[in-house]
């Protein structure tokens, strides 16, 4: 057992950020816009932070797929503690089409490659809110998953992981090597003290390219257009019950 | 002839003294990365709680220890005595963009690491730096520095606290004022005079725990700003202390005091500009999102004097407060430096908390009735309201708006007034040009 455990970080805008759509409807504004590491990628890495204080693995590789500003998430991931990071390069019109497809072709290309015995991602990036990539990277590696992690307890060569689930909390023991995806309150993510932001400089960060991994990042889909949402319009009152159905009638919404 | 020929060499000096000058242009890596995780910390822990330690003069007991986890507590305390070992530029950076979000919290910071800790981490024997710093690094204690008396402020030299040798001990007795952390300090650091002939040279430092017999506290100021901090007397009537608690030389409290004010200066100087950023940003964002007269105040090319102006100013004093870190990092003289950011700091405050008063966007549906009642008829006076960034909505308690303003006030007093500070470039300048 190599007591390895990946964590994926994703460079999204900032969560305070007010998104505005590009004039012509082609995506949102990044430039000049403030960008920080998905929320659920932060509780992803301080799990995986948790579990090497406990002793119960050896080593977390934070990765992230994305441009050179990638660079800054991963240093932030080895100032909350990671051991190292891995930058795969991916950039211009490759970086416009990236999505849960092709990262989970990386990932899974490289637990291969670095022998990792688990995969912690976060459940969704804030920018697509997919939810895909956790499950499609332990599809491609046929690996057990426990998505929606509230609650992880390593146990032998066995996680027993508590989900969030529409119904309420479910617990799944699986085998590793497997892939969790973290949910909001599986913990609270560290500030990273500042002598460990000293230390972060020291760590490394590999750069890869999904050609040195074998993975083809043609995407299948094409997006077409950006809106905004619509304005949210006034809504109405009425007196009774019986208004309510009659207006919901005229409205044929009943 | 030879003045300009002393002044050139001046300049060369100063130039090549801050050799780091590009770090003025973009911080290193790890500088940035220190100032997210603050400025992170800030707008999640403290901004939302700022108004409510303002109010009820809460000390932030649970975020000072936070801090002290992430290392700010002791920021420059190597990490074998429990600090972070980092250096003032990260210290200025550090203290920025926590007192943007709490300027008390800034002001807890800033006394623990430069006035405290700091003429311990230079003047004392090892076994002090172990005794009085080591557990003041992680949070749950902080120290405070007690020099001002009811007697003077400026005139530190006329110290009246005095201490005497009595067999194994000092004896102190006397009564130091506006002391900051008072009430919620583990340690001090005395100033008190061993030898009254000897004026300024008579001064002796002395470290003292707190609680402890012979020391005593007076109430707590009811302050017009930075209220979660605790301000008092700290009163010694025989206070009994070992002799081993004098800090430094005999007779060298009143240099150990200067040096560390030089320092706390930089200290202070950031958290003003914190102050001052915060006024910027919601002024700023005020102007995007207020409109009179069909469109947003921010085309309005009074209100785009002002805030122009206050970027100045700020961005200014940033790089006074920069540059007199990175002397002070590169042990090169850096008193002008730092009184000269200072002054420049606390006064950009003002300034900037002067032209804002904060608004809070739930109320925009009042504001909005309000103008258009008064649109017609006051027109003139709205628009030169919210030309001043000011307005009704900023007056009152709930806004933040005033809070600031009453926040940056201090930081022209403390630490040395701007008028200090203007003493004390002028004497630098004088010395630089005397031929």
């Amino acid at each position: 057992m190599s007591g390895r455990v990946l964590v994926g970080v994703k460079r999204v805008i900032d969560y305070a950020v007010k998104i505005r759509v590009k004039p012509d409807n082609t995506g949102v504004v990044t430039d000049g816009v403030k960008h920080s590491m998905n929320p659920f990628c932060e509780i992803a890495v301080e799990e995986a932070v948790k579990l090497k204080e406990k002793k119960l693995v050896k080593e977390v590789v934070a990765v992230s797929c994305g441009p050179q500003q990638s660079q800054e998430t991963i240093r932030t991931a080895l100032a909350m503690g990671a051991d190292r990071g891995i930058h795969v390069e991916v950039s211009g019109n490759d970086y416009e089409t990236l999505g849960p497809l092709q990262v989970s072709k990386i990932m899974a290309a490289l637990a291969k490659k670095e022998d990792a015995q688990i995969i912690i991602l976060g459940k969704q990036a804030i920018d697509d809110d997919c939810n895909q990539t956790g499950q499609m990277t332990a599809a491609l590696l046929d690996w057990p998953q426990g998505t929606f992690a509230s609650e992880v307890t390593l146990d032998g060569d066995k996680i027993k992981v508590v989900r969030e689930i529409d119904g309420g909390l479910e617990t799944i023991k699986i085998n590793t090597p497997a892939v969790l995806t973290a949910d909001l309150r599986l913990n609270t993510p560290r500030y990273a003290t500042l002598p460990n932001i000293m230390k972060a400089k020291k760590k490394k960060i590999a750069n890869v390219k999904p050609a040195d991994l074998g993975v083809n990042l043609t995407s299948k889909l094409e997006v077409l257009r950006v809106e905004d949402p619509p304005q949210r319009q006034a809504g109405m009152k009425v007196e009774t019950v019986e208004d309510l159905v009659g207006k919901l009638k005229e409205l044929g919404k009943v | 002839m030879s003045a300009l020929f002393k002044a050139r060499k001046v300049l060369a000096v100063c130039l090549h003294g801050s050799r780091s000058l590009s770090q003025l242009a973009e911080l290193p890596e790890t500088h940035q990365l220190l100032r997210q995780t603050c400025r992170d910390f800030a707008d999640r822990e403290l901004a939302p709680i700022a108004a409510m330690l303002d109010k009820e003069h809460v000390y932030p007991a649970k975020q000072i220890k936070e801090l002290g986890t992430m290392g700010v507590m002791a920021m420059e305390v190597p990490e074998e005595l429990g600090g972070a070992g980092m250096d003032y530029l990260a210290y200025s950076l550090a203290m920025e963009e926590i007192s943007r979000g709490c300027a008390s919290t800034g002001v807890v910071v800033s006394v623990n690491n430069s006035l405290y800790i700091g003429p311990i981490l230079k003047f004392g024997t090892e076994e002090q730096k172990k005794q009085w710093i080591s557990p003041f690094t992680a949070g749950d204690k902080v120290g405070c520095f007690a020099l001002s008396e009811p007697g003077n402020g400026s005139d530190a030299g006329a110290a009246s606290t005095t201490a005497y040798q009595e067999g194994e001990e000092w004896v102190l007795n006397g009564t130091k004022a506006w002391i900051t952390n008072s009430w919620d300090a583990s340690a001090t650091v005395v100033f008190a005079t061993t030898d009254k002939k000897l004026k300024h040279k008579g001064i002796s430092a002395f470290l003292i725990p707190m609680p402890y017999p012979g020391l005593s506290l007076g109430k707590k100021e009811d302050k017009l700003g930075i209220r979660a901090s605790s301000t008092a007397n700290i009163i010694l009537e025989d206070c009994r202390i070992p002799l081993n608690n004098m800090l430094g030389p005999r007779g060298a409290g009143f240099k150990i005091a200067m040096q560390t004010l030089d320092s706390g200066r930089i200290g202070i100087a950031a958290q003003a500009l914190g102050i001052a950023q915060a006024s910027l940003d919601c002024a700023a964002d005020y102007a995007h999102k207020r409109t009179a007269f069909g469109a947003p105040i921010g085309k309005l090319q009074a209100i785009q004097f002002k805030l122009a102006d206050m970027a100045v100013a700020i961005e200014s004093a940033r790089l006074l407060t920069w540059k007199a870190s990175l002397l002070r990092d590169a042990k090169k003289a850096f008193t002008k430096e730092a009184a000269m950011a200072k002054l420049a700091a606390s006064e950009a405050a003002t300034f900037c908390s002067h032209q804002v008063r904060k608004r809070q966007t739930e109320d925009w549906s009042r504001t909005e009735a309000l103008v258009g009642r008064c649109k017609t008829l006051f027109c003139f006076c709205v628009v030169t309201q919210a030309i001043q960034i000011l307005g009704g909505m900023g007056y009152v308690t709930d806004m933040p708006a005033e809070r600031h303003y009453r926040d940056a006030r201090i930081t022209e007093i403390y630490e040395g007034t701007s008028e200090i500070q203007r003493l004390v470039i002028a004497g630098q300048i004088l010395k630089e040009y005397q031929s």
